[in-house]
């Protein structure tokens, strides 16, 4: 009698924490589904040819994000050129030169802090060392600001990919006769190079969207201009600008900026799956 | 080839592979640097607020620009109570989500899935806190808060929390919002340590007659705590210093309210709203201040998950 007893309830005890568990996945799938239907609904209407041609508007006129566009491709690019380089060098030190000694295993701590570091902060710091220092906002620092904001990324997936290179690759081109950078830089990177380039695309994702570091950096600027040394329009900015706006027409601006940028951020985040997929399929 | 020059080949190679290492080896040095100019740079610009106030700012609750007086409690407070909501919701949530991408989900599901949440954490946050003050706050403000208002609110000591001005802004709609943002975060982290579990272990406790449900609850969580908790710490350093989505819905008002209906302020909506126009010395540098106790907070969370991770990778290691 007792033991039928406890038998059911184990069996309504597990029926109902996985019926939960099916809840939650459904309740996750939910936001996803109505954010992305939100921004769909929203921005699609707001996205005309004007958004890819003309500049930022004043409120009550038509224009378009094509400065805004334009600004955050130039700081993503150069923050990017920045970031990476170091990103990579840095994520070939641990993996390759690591084993031993504790630079390693202290640069690979702080640099998993750094990844998931507020970019608030780093917006303060590049205004601290260079904003204030040259006295106006100025689009160098927001790359340098998104630079910061790459290299952990790209550091990171250096060192997981080159950790995947079997080491008979290496003993093959050291036995050859190569020296040890040149068996690293046209054997080991070279192996690793798609998974490289899938962190390289996350950090690009991931910095596409950053607002919060440019904030105090590259500022806004209303008008067209590619000059990396003054105010520079970048669309994250003129998002929360305008979508905090009282202006209909700015809003509306600010719709189709957000759904362009998560598109792409989207996109970005699927390509670097696909490129990794396949380069694990290979192997 | 004649042996002098085989000598100065060799001799180069060693010179070119001691370059490469050292270049390498700055670049290492270079992010330990980053960290430590960071840091440098908080301090040195928080200096004149913390000579004018002391350990005082960390307790008084003024924010008076006008008269110049500083004080970080209500941010501060405003920083934990909307992070500790947003476990609070997540921590259960993605407990749910990993046991169904472990346990549940059909193998052709698990991938796609996987995916989708990956890409609910990749959405920029300047997109959440659009959706939550255009979309989910109005909403919330006319449906769920009058509800909550009416139902929780006149029960005896968490009534006052619950109870209030339904406006959709303000304290819990921001710990709602990072809750939806950080659930990717611990989901994966939990996702990831289930799947280290042997699977002798778990078909042993099947075996044994075990349910679904408890061999998770009983097996699989014991196993990996300590990973698990450090998920949880993972996503409590992205609440605490997630900065856009929290500005748009907290509402921005330097007060202290019982009611989490109310509009309050976090360190990070403060220094998004308030940098920028701040004028005078100990205006910025209190601002500063503010950054330096954030990233203080969130280093020593970060720094916590990343042990208890690092504690987790090991045992797994001695496990195999």
């Amino acid at each position: 009698m007792s033991y039928s007893y406890l038998y059911a309830r184990r069996r309504i005890v597990n029926m109902v924490s996985l019926s939960i568990s099916v809840f939650t996945m459904l309740f996750g799938l939910f936001w996803l589904g109505w954010i992305l239907w939100t921004l769909l609904d929203n921005g699609l209407p707001g996205l005309s040819l004007h958004v890819f041609t003309q500049s930022t508007p004043p409120p009550g006129s038509n224009g378009g994000l094509i400065n805004a566009i334009v600004g955050s491709l130039m700081m993503v690019f150069v923050g990017v050129l920045i970031g990476t380089p170091i990103g990579i060098l840095a994520g070939t030190y641990l993996a390759e030169f690591g084993q031993r000694g504790w630079l390693a295993p202290l640069t690979r701590f702080i640099n998993d802090i750094l990844l998931s570091a507020p970019s608030i902060v780093i917006g303060i710091f590049v205004y601290a060392v260079y904003v204030a220092k040259v006295g106006h906002f100025a689009g160098w620092g927001g790359a340098f600001a998104l630079a910061i904001l790459v290299i952990p990324v790209v550091l990171r997936t250096t060192e997981n990919m080159l950790r995947l290179v079997p080491n008979s690759l290496r003993e093959a081109a050291a036995a050859l006769g190569a020296p040890q950078w040149k068996v690293i830089s046209f054997v080991t990177l070279r192996a690793a190079r798609a998974g490289i380039l899938t962190g390289i695309l996350l950090a690009v994702a991931r910095i596409s969207g950053e607002t919060a570091p440019l904030l105090f950096t590259a500022l806004n600027n209303q008008f067209w201009s590619s000059d990396m040394n003054k105010p520079l329009s970048n669309l994250p900015v003129v998002i929360f600008q305008f979508a905090m706006s009282p202006y209909e027409d700015w809003q509306k601006l600010a719709w189709a900026g957000a759904l362009i940028i998560t598109l792409s951020v989207l996109t970005l985040n699927i390509l670097a799956r696909v490129l990794f997929r396949q380069k694990a399929n290979s192997q | 080839m004649p042996t002098f020059l085989q000598e100065a080949r060799l001799k180069r190679q060693v010179v070119q592979d001691l370059l490469f290492r050292n270049l390498t080896r700055l670049a290492a040095f270079a992010v330990l640097a980053l960290l430590a100019a960071i840091i440098a740079s908080l301090v040195v610009g928080s200096m004149p607020a913390i000579h004018a106030f002391g350990f005082g700012f960390l307790t008084s609750s003024v924010w008076d620009p006008v008269k110049d007086e500083y004080g970080a409690l209500i941010p501060i407070v405003g920083t934990l109570v909307t992070s500790g909501i947003a476990l609070l919701i997540a921590i259960p949530v993605s407990f749910g989500i990993a046991i169904f991408l472990t346990e549940l989900s059909p193998n052709w599901l698990r991938r796609p899935l996987g995916i989708a949440v990956e890409l609910l954490a990749g959405i920029p946050s300047i997109i959440y806190g659009m959706w939550g003050l255009f979309v989910f706050a109005p909403l919330f403000g006319d449906y769920v808060e009058p509800w909550i208002n009416n139902h929780i609110g006149k029960m005896p000591f968490i009534g006052p929390f619950f109870s209030g001005p339904p406006m959709g802004i303000g304290m819990l709609t921001a710990g709602i919002i990072l809750a939806i943002m950080v659930i990717p975060f611990i989901a994966s982290v939990m996702r990831d340590v289930f799947d280290v579990v042997p699977a002798m272990l778990k078909e042993s406790a099947y075996g044994l007659g075990s349910t679904t449900w408890e061999v998770m609850w009983n097996v699989v969580l014991p196993y990996t705590r300590i990973g698990v908790v450090g998920g949880i710490m993972l996503g409590l350093g992205r609440a605490l210093g997630e900065t856009m989505a929290v500005t748009f819905v907290i509402g921005n008002a330097n007060q202290l309210n019982k009611s989490l209906f109310m509009p309050g302020n976090s360190i990070a909506s403060a220094l998004a709203n308030e940098f920028n126009e701040a004028v005078g010395t100990l205006y910025t540098s209190s601002l500063i201040e503010l950054g330096l106790i954030l990233f203080f907070i969130t280093f020593v969370v970060l720094s916590l998950a990343r042990l208890l991770l690092l504690k987790m990778a090991q045992r797994e290691g001695h496990g195999a």
